[in-house]
């Protein structure tokens, strides 16, 4: 048989069941449309939360005090790790791949100008931090390179308490008083926006070596070394491990490079994006069914068909095929106006509410095409094997 | 030519075995006008299917035009069916939803013609049959020997040698059943093997030999002029 008159005698008995033919493509319209959204919007989500942490680069490596062991027996002093000091994030900036190093200490403080105060996010840095990050000074500058051990008390403030506290005026070389230590105002920083919650516009960086004082801590919470790119992360991190182990006696850090944390983050979205798509994998199922019954019923009414058409010299296999066929464009008709559908309704959830992430990708509107058409492959090839395999005497016969 | 030797066909109904064909022997030459006569259940149409490639002999063996048919495959059987055999049925068997013409071109687009080639094919034998007006219209759409009329043509559309009618005046009345007949004894003075299985004394009677069976026996066979 010619693929024109395949398609005619497939299209034809479709046609001749709108009706029927409709409901049953639009289970599997429904599925794949399910597919394709949820899809969307966990791949929009993958997108944007991956975005949010390589906003501050890829070339970042940080590095914790403490590192995670299991041993048989105290290791008493020796045991103890070392604090991670100023001193170690001087030395850090001495390597060759080093471009930018950024001691952190973090905490919770009252800051207070004139009238206005406000409990906030206090980060304690230096002054490569702008480069590390990725972030932009709006006015004034950030911390100067001061003598990490004795910085002068200066404050640069996030762009939201800026707006806490020094409402319709300029905070430059105003006093504000953190924590009871009193800094001045030498910049203002770029809106940042948040990430995973926490607000980067909420806050205030002050010299690290006086955030330790503040917050009465004799380590960093962290050092973030930003390296060259041309630079093997493996020999970054052996580098740190090198320089530390020297400085501390003993490898006494953990260090996490961006990639390890991408990964971590991509292999838990990734679960997330599988896990919507087999949501709307059960809808495709119940469309798969609804095939599987349609084609059953269209059997049972046609058994005539059948067998006139084998009595015509129709082979088994050509009868197994216009049936499977008959799946096939039911499943493949559904799938194109599935995608059509959930593309439809994700663009306009996205137009509708902007800060839903929504990513499409084209690879998985393929993907989603063809597992329509297998599964009218799949559906259909039970109903189709037994009209090619009925009797062709008892097939006329019947009713 | 059809020769048929000590053809059994045995069906399991319940834990019973029935015999619907019992040791038949038949030759029928070609060019044969043939009708098969009995009462219900005699076997008259599970010879027919036999003949027809539609089924299988529990025993014996079947030769068609000289080839031994009983061994071949299921498709070996289809593709033969396709080319020698024509069928015309009591209840017409047409597909409601395809036109006329396209009921009669099925045969052919079995068998892999293109369009270009079997267009004037199915107008040709749709003219034969006086249904060229009638063309595209849907079988709900035509009348009763209308119908038959398109049954007809789609089964000489591949100019078959045989052409099995199982009753086919059987869902006509007497004018209409009367026309079919004539046709098909047209068709066979042209030269193609008519084998008609018939309840109609009259009609069974025009053939020039007539079979009678009973009990999945031919128990008698008539010669004479139509």
């Amino acid at each position: 048989m010619r693929t024109r008159d395949f398609l005619n005698l497939t299209g034809g008995s479709l046609v001749s069941h709108r009706m029927r033919s409709f409901l049953t493509a639009l289970g599997i319209s429904v599925g794949i449309a399910a597919v394709v959204l949820l899809t969307s919007i966990g791949e929009g989500i993958h997108k944007f939360v991956l975005a949010e942490f390589t906003q501050f680069g890829t070339t970042l490596v940080g590095i914790n005090p403490g590192k995670t062991t299991t041993a048989g027996t105290s290791m008493g002093m020796f045991g103890t790790e070392r604090p991670l000091t100023i001193e170690d994030a001087q030395a850090l900036k001495r390597l060759r791949f080093a471009r930018a190093v950024v001691p952190l200490v973090q905490g919770n403080a009252e800051v207070e100008a004139g009238n206005r105060r406000r409990r906030t996010t206090v980060y304690g840095a230096g002054p490569d931090m702008p480069e590390a990050f990725n972030m932009q000074v709006k006015s004034g500058r950030f911390l100067p390179d001061d003598d990490p051990t004795a910085p002068r008390a200066f404050a640069v403030l996030g762009s939201k308490l800026r707006h806490e506290l020094f409402v319709g005026r300029s905070p430059l070389g105003q006093r504000v008083t953190i924590g009871g230590s009193r800094y001045r105002v030498i910049g203002v920083m770029e809106s940042k926006g948040t990430l995973l919650g926490f607000d980067l516009d909420d806050t205030v960086y002050i010299p690290a070596a006086r955030a330790l004082t503040l917050f009465n801590n004799d380590t960093l919470f962290e050092i973030d070394v930003m390296y060259d790119e041309e630079t093997p992360v493996e020999k970054v991190v052996q580098g740190i491990k090198d320089t530390l182990s020297v400085r501390h006696g003993r490898d006494d850090v953990t260090i996490t490079t961006q990639q390890q944390m991408l990964d971590v983050l991509g292999s838990v979205l990734n679960v997330l994006t599988f896990a919507v798509a087999a949501i709307g994998g059960i809808s495709l199922l119940v469309g798969a069914i609804g095939i599987v019954t349609i084609m059953t019923i269209a059997i049972n009414e046609r058994t005539n068909e059948i067998g006139l058409l084998r009595a015509l010299g129709a082979r088994q296999g050509q009868v197994l095929s216009l049936f499977l066929g008959e799946a096939m464009v039911l499943a493949a008709v559904g799938g194109l106006s599935g995608l059509v559908l959930g593309v439809g309704i994700a663009t306009l959830l996205h137009a509708v509410l902007p800060a839903l992430p929504v990513h499409i990708p084209v690879m998985y509107v393929v993907l989603a095409e063809a597992i329509a058409i297998l599964i009218g492959l799949v559906a259909g090839v039970f109903p189709a094997y037994r009209a090619a395999r009925m009797d062709p005497v008892e097939a006329l016969r019947a009713e | 030519m059809i020769e048929l030797i000590g053809i059994h066909r045995n069906f399991q109904v319940g834990d019973q075995m029935v015999r619907a064909l019992d040791d038949v022997d038949l030759n029928i030459a070609d060019g044969e006008y043939v009708s098969i006569m009995g009462p219900s259940g005699s076997g008259k149409s599970t010879l027919l299917n036999l003949i027809g490639l539609l089924d299988r002999p529990s025993h014996g063996s079947y030769r068609l035009n000289g080839q031994d048919v009983t061994s071949l495959s299921d498709s070996e059987l289809a593709a033969v069916r396709n080319r020698e055999i024509g069928f015309v049925f009591q209840m017409f068997h047409l597909i409601p939803r395809l036109t006329a013409a396209e009921n009669v071109a099925l045969p052919l687009i079995l068998a892999g013609l293109p369009p270009e080639q079997r267009q004037p094919i199915v107008a040709g034998a749709l003219a034969e049959l006086h249904m060229t007006d009638r063309a595209q219209h849907k079988p709900d759409q035509l009348s009763g020997g209308q119908r038959q009329r398109v049954a007809i043509a789609r089964a000489i559309v591949t100019q078959p040698k045989v052409l099995l009618a199982d009753e086919p005046t059987g869902n006509l009345d007497h004018h209409s059943g009367e026309a079919v007949i004539r046709i098909l004894e047209a068709l066979n003075k042209r030269g193609i093997t008519l084998i008609m299985v018939t309840h109609d004394l009259e009609m069974g009677q025009r053939a020039r030999r007539r079979l009678r069976m009973v009990d999945g026996r031919i128990t008698e066979a008539q010669h004479g002029a139509a």
